[in-house]
């Protein structure tokens, strides 16, 4: 039988000493999980050891850690593959708490204190419209089905764990919230879709507040890719429902968009004012003169050149422009999306049957959405 | 070799140091530059997070215009910006995963006369260096070693995440690749918290605090393991970790003063360029640590903490 080496993280709350590093070895097939290797170390060695955990399968979401540095779950590594990658770390397995929230004790963190807290913040249950239908409601396949990512979702707190925004900002609503909140903000039968985009708009550490940096993507074990659901809450919110957010995350994406269309590439002089609603806007100036000292070290140093700044020397190619007026012509914004669809070559010999998600489609324009969205009620 | 080569918007605009110095180090590794000077900016995910099939059109023209390049005789597509990379890998992945869907895409390039085929070769320059060019001849290009150099690699999210969308696996570790170039060139790995983090450019609108934040820790960090300088292959984490590194000092409330250096820069440093031919000069944070001007004499300069290291004073 194989031997892995791994390094636990330790730390138990009631002794009074500082978290430390303990090394113990199980022996296990490969193909074992890494919660496997630590069930036995804890059977065999230390009875101590602080785990959470249950189905062993994936499904309950409970043993979320960080095995080299990488969100995840104990049970989904398999042991010869937990190795491998860390090889790279001098080639022992090493399994810590997850990151972002409070540790208990060993591998267990507070879920309550951040995860559970932020999924409340969300109002994550169904607030329909009108007056409820004599039996079950109906909705449109495609709709459920759009929403069928975020619902796979299965709590464990990895993308969590992980979120860069929220290592700085702790306040950020976070990944597993704002995925959550798309699953009802995508939801037909859901009657407060402009009141949730509203309030996750405004709120400073809300939608506008992460930082693209797909780690969420990448720890969360079941696809459900919090940071495409996040973008898609921004879409919503600015483009069908035209929300106006004082973080400037709807003025900034309105900024950059029509700065490429006028330009083809990004004149970065005017992106930061127009972010700001332009260079007069009463919120703009602040931000403006704060920027000064910047600006004008850029100048000194010959990065920035005046004739860069004020001209616009890069003007977009007729043919961008009218990329911009035909898309943006389209009736519905189009919206693939390879979690629903699949690709090409997995779906043999059906390559002229996918399905293209229009993402528009589901929530129409705001002011015709109630009614599609509650067809049962009208 | 011949690359159509697509700069980005920053390279050409906020820092143009590094559109310069990867002028300057491609006919020293045998690269000939073909620019697209017709396409547009891939839209750094914010033109997909407004509307995808529009970010997916622009890139996918950019693509188009690439393979007419290369119909004319150039090997791959090569960026020079891990942003672009990795927004121009998230259309890529949509466009070739669907036929029914490229021919959509296409409708609108057809007016130019121009159309995407699927499966375009498209590098960033740091995956170039080393799948195409290699590690053990740009080794054998080095003409001034970056000896006693202390470099902390900064990669910037789009070229590592997610790992499978842009290729990241057994035999293409390209989460590695700076530390192998790193070392190519001579110089030493610095190893810290914040190499695979986020600068925080693309809040800094939106949050600047956070922003700044995420910005001064890991150069903080960085600083703490005795780094001499960063180097990253992606120009927006250079705005942030360089243009405004004096506001993020402010923000995480210590000094910093951490050079951070374009990848064509520091790879032109070991390839023998002058540190002022490669834009050294147009920095915000002067790069002393780096050089030193007065004999153009590279890394470890009087006292720095590159030699404090060589002598091994630096403990962990």
């Amino acid at each position: 039988m194989p031997e892995y080496t791994l390094k636990l993280r330790r730390y138990s709350p009631e002794s009074g000493e500082p978290a430390y590093w303990e090394e113990f070895t199980a022996d296990l097939d490969g193909h074992r999980s890494v919660l496997d290797g630590i069930l036995q170390i804890r059977d065999r060695e230390d009875g101590s050891i602080g785990i959470r955990h249950s189905c062993r399968a994936a499904i309950c979401g409970s043993c979320g850690v960080s095995i080299n540095g990488r969100p995840g779950l104990a049970c989904h590594m398999h042991l010869e593959e937990a190795q491998k990658r860390a090889e790279r770390d001098g080639g022992v397995i090493t399994v810590e708490p997850m990151g972002n929230m409070p540790v208990l004790k060993d591998l267990i963190v507070d879920m309550d204190a951040v995860h559970w807290k932020k999924m409340q913040r969300v109002t994550p249950w169904l607030i329909p419209e009108g007056e409820h239908p004599e039996r079950e409601y109906i909705v449109p396949k495609e709709a459920m089905v759009d929403v069928t990512q975020t619902m796979a979702c299965i709590q464990c707190g990895a993308c969590v764990s992980h979120c860069l925004s929220m290592e700085v900002d702790p306040l950020f609503i976070g990944p597993a919230a704002l995925a959550k909140a798309y699953r009802f903000v995508g939801d037909p039968r859901d009657g407060q879709q402009f009141e949730r985009l509203r309030d996750l708009s405004e709120d400073p550490h809300g939608i506008y507040d992460c930082t693209h940096c797909f780690n969420c993507i990448e720890a969360c074990p079941k696809g459900v890719a919090p940071m495409s659901q996040i973008m898609r809450l921004r879409r919503i919110a600015g483009s069908d429902h035209g929300i106006e957010d004082r973080n400037n995350g709807h003025r900034h994406e309105n900024a950059f968009v029509k700065n490429i269309e006028r330009n083809g590439l990004l004149h970065e002089a005017d992106l930061l004012p127009d972010s700001y609603g332009g260079k007069f806007h009463p919120r703009a100036v602040p931000e403006l003169l704060s920027s000064l000292p910047i600006a004008l070290r850029g100048l000194q140093r010959g990065k920035i050149t005046p004739k860069k700044a004020l001209l616009h020397e890069h003007k977009a190619p007729q043919e961008v422009k009218d990329i911009f007026q035909r898309v943006h012509g389209h009736d519905t914004r189009f919206e693939l999306n390879l979690y629903v669809s699949g690709k090409d070559e997995e779906q043999s010999g059906e390559q002229d049957n996918h399905d293209i998600v229009e993402g528009a489609q589901a929530h129409g324009t705001p002011s015709s959405s109630s009614a599609e969205r509650s067809p049962n009620s009208v | 070799m011949k690359v159509a080569y697509w700069p980005g918007c920053v390279s050409r605009g906020f820092t143009p140091e590094l559109h310069g110095s990867m002028a300057k180090v491609a006919p020293l590794l045998d690269i000939e530059l073909v620019e697209l000077d017709r396409a547009a900016c891939c839209g750094a995910g914010v033109i997909a997070e407004h509307n995808q099939e529009l970010a997916d059109t622009l890139n996918a023209r950019t693509f188009a215009l690439a393979q007419q390049e290369m119909a004319r005789g150039a090997d791959l597509m090569m960026n020079i910006c891990s942003t672009c990379q990795g927004a121009q890998s998230e259309c890529q992945e949509r466009l070739d995963a669907s036929s029914e869907y490229r021919v959509r895409v296409n409708e609108s390039l057809a007016p130019e006369g121009l159309s995407y085929e699927r499966g375009i070769a498209n590098k960033n320059f740091l995956w170039l260096l080393v799948e195409e060019i290699g590690l053990d001849h740009l080794r054998s290009l080095v003409t001034r070693p970056l000896t006693d150099l202390r470099v902390g690699p900064f990669y910037g999210c789009y070229i590592l995440r997610p790992t499978d969308r842009v290729g990241i696996d057994d035999e293409h570790p390209r989460d590695i690749y700076l530390q192998q170039v790193i070392e190519a060139l001579g110089g030493t790995v610095v190893d810290y918290a914040g190499m695979n983090k986020c600068c925080g450019f693309p809040i800094i609108t939106m949050n600047k605090d956070a922003s700044l934040k995420q910005a001064g820790r890991h150069l903080g960090d960085a600083k703490d393991a005795d780094a001499d300088c960063l180097v990253t292959p992606c120009p927006l984490c250079h705005l942030n970790l360089d243009l405004q590194q004096p506001a993020a000092e402010k923000a995480v409330g210590r000094e910093l003063d951490l050079p951070v250096l374009h990848l064509p820069q520091l790879v032109g440093l070991a390839l023998g360029l002058d540190p002022k031919e490669l834009g050294m000069g147009k920095h915000v944070v002067k790069p002393t640590t780096v050089i030193d001007w007065s004999t153009s004499v590279v890394a470890g300069v009087g006292g720095g903490i590159g030699s404090r290291a060589a002598s091994g004073e630096v403990g962990q």
